[in-house]
């Protein structure tokens, strides 16, 4: 099986309002597509057209080379699902939970028992289990979640947001826990809205917009579709900003942006370090102080501000709510 | 779906929801505190001033399957409104995703509140014994009267759960279901004998279901005294009869609505 997850053209319209405009995407088996987009982008419809729980208005899925649409219930089987909203009962114990899943993935009593004591002590999860998930904090739900989605090792995951709303620790145990279960072979469909969080785990990333597709690569080549290096740097004194132009300019590939306010100036660039050298024996000559100065490649969030004029900020409001059933 | 995987399926969703009973304090409240409540209440204010020769002690015997219809049919709103609030979390869209039978999620909360009534009456009868009401019949026909309660309340929480599906939150369906639900247990005989309420309202009491398997629980237990007048309705007549009839239209109706309603509200 080389395509583990192989959709085309999924549409979706909810009361008027397109959620999904022709999406096509692929995943190769072992590999993690990271879905990238604001909120309301389309991305939590796609993980649930893809994860059975929602029909499209047109297109097609397979998942594991079972169709999508005819063959839910054997889709299900070779699915785990971990959603943006913790999908635990907050009244049942870690192990409940866990058990719970198993039972209903069907693998009788004692391998769901076994599974979910594992699967607690590989979370770091044992000294809770016995707990309420109630009493969990928000971290811990969340892995509590994604254990869920592997009590009967599925071969292609699904991961909704997995880390919004955890705070930085949260987030990178997450993160680690993500890796661990790609090295082991599984494909991971995972949505964010942190540009930074697909740069870390996904091997190939779509971007997607008001239910379109925008661009797509790896995040290397999503960077080099926006330009180069930019060089980067602060002055002491705003005062300064028009002899660093005059002394800089000649450098550049593109036109410098200034900001006073900031005491800013940015030139994309090429030609790596030796340009840095150049442009710092180029100020000193000119008696520019500078507070700070740096070569860097564009984020992530430099290629969203690129494709669609706007920033990639958690929250967007202008986009319709994608939970709110639009 | 093998039938086997249906049933156990939906084993597992009750047994969660089971472990709840004991977990929510609401739920516990509700379910063991509340009954001992009503039967005091009941026996005690309401007993003096209806049977004054007797102490209330008539009254008592009379009361029991009465407040014991009540209490199952309100117990049923526990479905509704526990659905609702599953609806609200995310623990549908995980079932949903799971290959488990669809069906199990319903199935599965209506045969928990099954084991909820069954506590709720075992902590009414008991409080009943104590406060002197008695099974005159043999324990045969006790359990069967128990069982007609339960046949009654779990086709009423079908209705509930279609209910807890249509509408947005759990709240709403208590209020909901209580503007129903409450003048149906107490526009019968469940409190008063029929002879009391003025005509219009005597004869939809008559055929008030909730009057027939009160009646029917009456006869069972043996708690209609010697000499009491032969009703006059069919309903009444044949209660046992009535009950199952209302019972099996419920089902019949509500079931598939039911899950019809859950496959709308869940893929959204």
């Amino acid at each position: 099986m080389d395509q583990a997850i192989a959709a085309r053209g999924l549409l979706k319209r909810y009361k008027g309002v397109i959620a999904l405009d022709g999406v096509d995407l692929t995943v190769p088996s072992g590999t993690v597509l990271g879905l990238l987009g604001p909120n309301g982008a389309g991305k939590t419809t796609i993980v649930r057209v893809l994860s059975t729980l929602l029909r499209p208005d047109g297109g097609s899925a397979e998942v594991m080379g079972v169709d999508v649409l005819s063959r839910p219930a054997e889709v299900r089987r070779r699915i785990g699902l971990s959603g943006q909203y913790a999908a635990v009962d907050e009244y049942l114990t870690g192990y409940e939970n866990l058990d719970m899943i198993g039972r209903l993935y069907h693998l009788g009593a004692r391998r769901s028992r076994a599974r979910a004591r594992e699967l607690l002590a590989s979370f770091r999860l044992e000294d809770a289990a016995d707990r309420p998930t109630r009493t969990y904090s928000g971290g811990m739900r969340r892995r509590l979640d994604l254990a869920g989605a592997l009590v009967a090792d599925p071969p292609v995951i699904f991961l909704d947001e997995p880390t919004t709303g955890l705070d930085p620790r949260g987030r990178t145990d997450m993160w680690e826990v993500i890796q661990t279960l790609v090295a082991g072979g599984t494909t991971v469909l995972l949505t964010t809205q942190y540009l930074e969080e697909a740069d870390v785990l996904a091997d190939e990333i779509v971007v997607i917009d008001h239910g379109r597709i925008i661009a797509q690569g790896t995040a290397d080549q999503l960077k080099r579709q926006v330009g180069g290096e930019r060089l980067e740097l602060t002055v002491a004194d705003a005062a300064l900003l028009p002899r660093v132009t005059e002394a800089l300019t000649p450098l550049g590939v593109a036109a410098p942006t200034v900001d006073e306010g900031r005491r800013a100036f940015l030139i994309p660039v090429s030609g790596g370090p030796d340009v840095l050298s150049e442009a710092l024996r180029r100020l000193d000559d000119a008696g520019v102080a500078l507070e700070d100065v740096g070569l860097r490649r564009p984020t992530l969030d430099d290629v969203f501000l690129a494709l669609t004029g706007r920033a990639a900020e958690p929250g967007d409001e202008d986009a319709p709510d994608e939970q709110g059933g639009a | 779906m093998a039938v086997p995987h249906v049933i156990a399926d939906a084993a597992v969703v009750a047994k969660r929801n089971i472990i709840k009973i004991k977990r929510v304090p609401d739920l516990l409240v509700f379910t063991t505190l509340s009954p001992i409540m009503f039967v005091l209440l009941f026996s005690y204010v309401f007993g003096g001033a209806i049977d004054q020769q007797g102490g209330g002690a008539a009254y008592r015997e009379f009361l029991i399957a009465g407040i014991f219809a009540q209490t199952v049919i309100f117990g049923a709103t526990v479905t509704g409104a526990a659905l609702a609030e599953d609806l609200k979390k995310g623990i549908l869209d995980r079932f949903r995703s799971l290959p488990m039978a669809p069906s199990a999620v319903l199935t599965g909360r209506t045969f928990s509140d099954v084991v909820n009534n069954v506590i709720v009456l075992v902590v009414m009868g008991l409080t009943g014994l104590v406060v002197g009401w008695r099974i005159r019949s043999s324990w045969l026909d006790a359990l069967a009267g128990v069982g007609l309660l339960l046949v009654f309340a779990y086709a009423i929480s079908w209705i509930m759960a279609w209910i807890g599906m249509l509408v947005p939150s759990p709240e709403v369906v208590n209020n909901a279901s209580f503007v129903v639900i409450f003048p149906l247990t107490f526009v019968a005989n469940t409190f008063v004998p029929l002879e009391t309420l003025p005509a219009p309202l005597q004869t939809f009491a008559e055929w008030n279901p909730v009057s027939s398997v009160t009646q029917a629980a009456r006869e069972l237990f043996g708690n209609i005294p010697p000499g009491t007048p032969e009703p006059t309705a069919w309903p009444l007549q044949h209660p046992e009869v009535y009950t199952l009839l209302w019972s099996a239209l419920f089902l019949l109706v509500f079931v598939p609505l039911a899950n019809a309603q859950y496959r709308v509200s869940t893929s959204r």
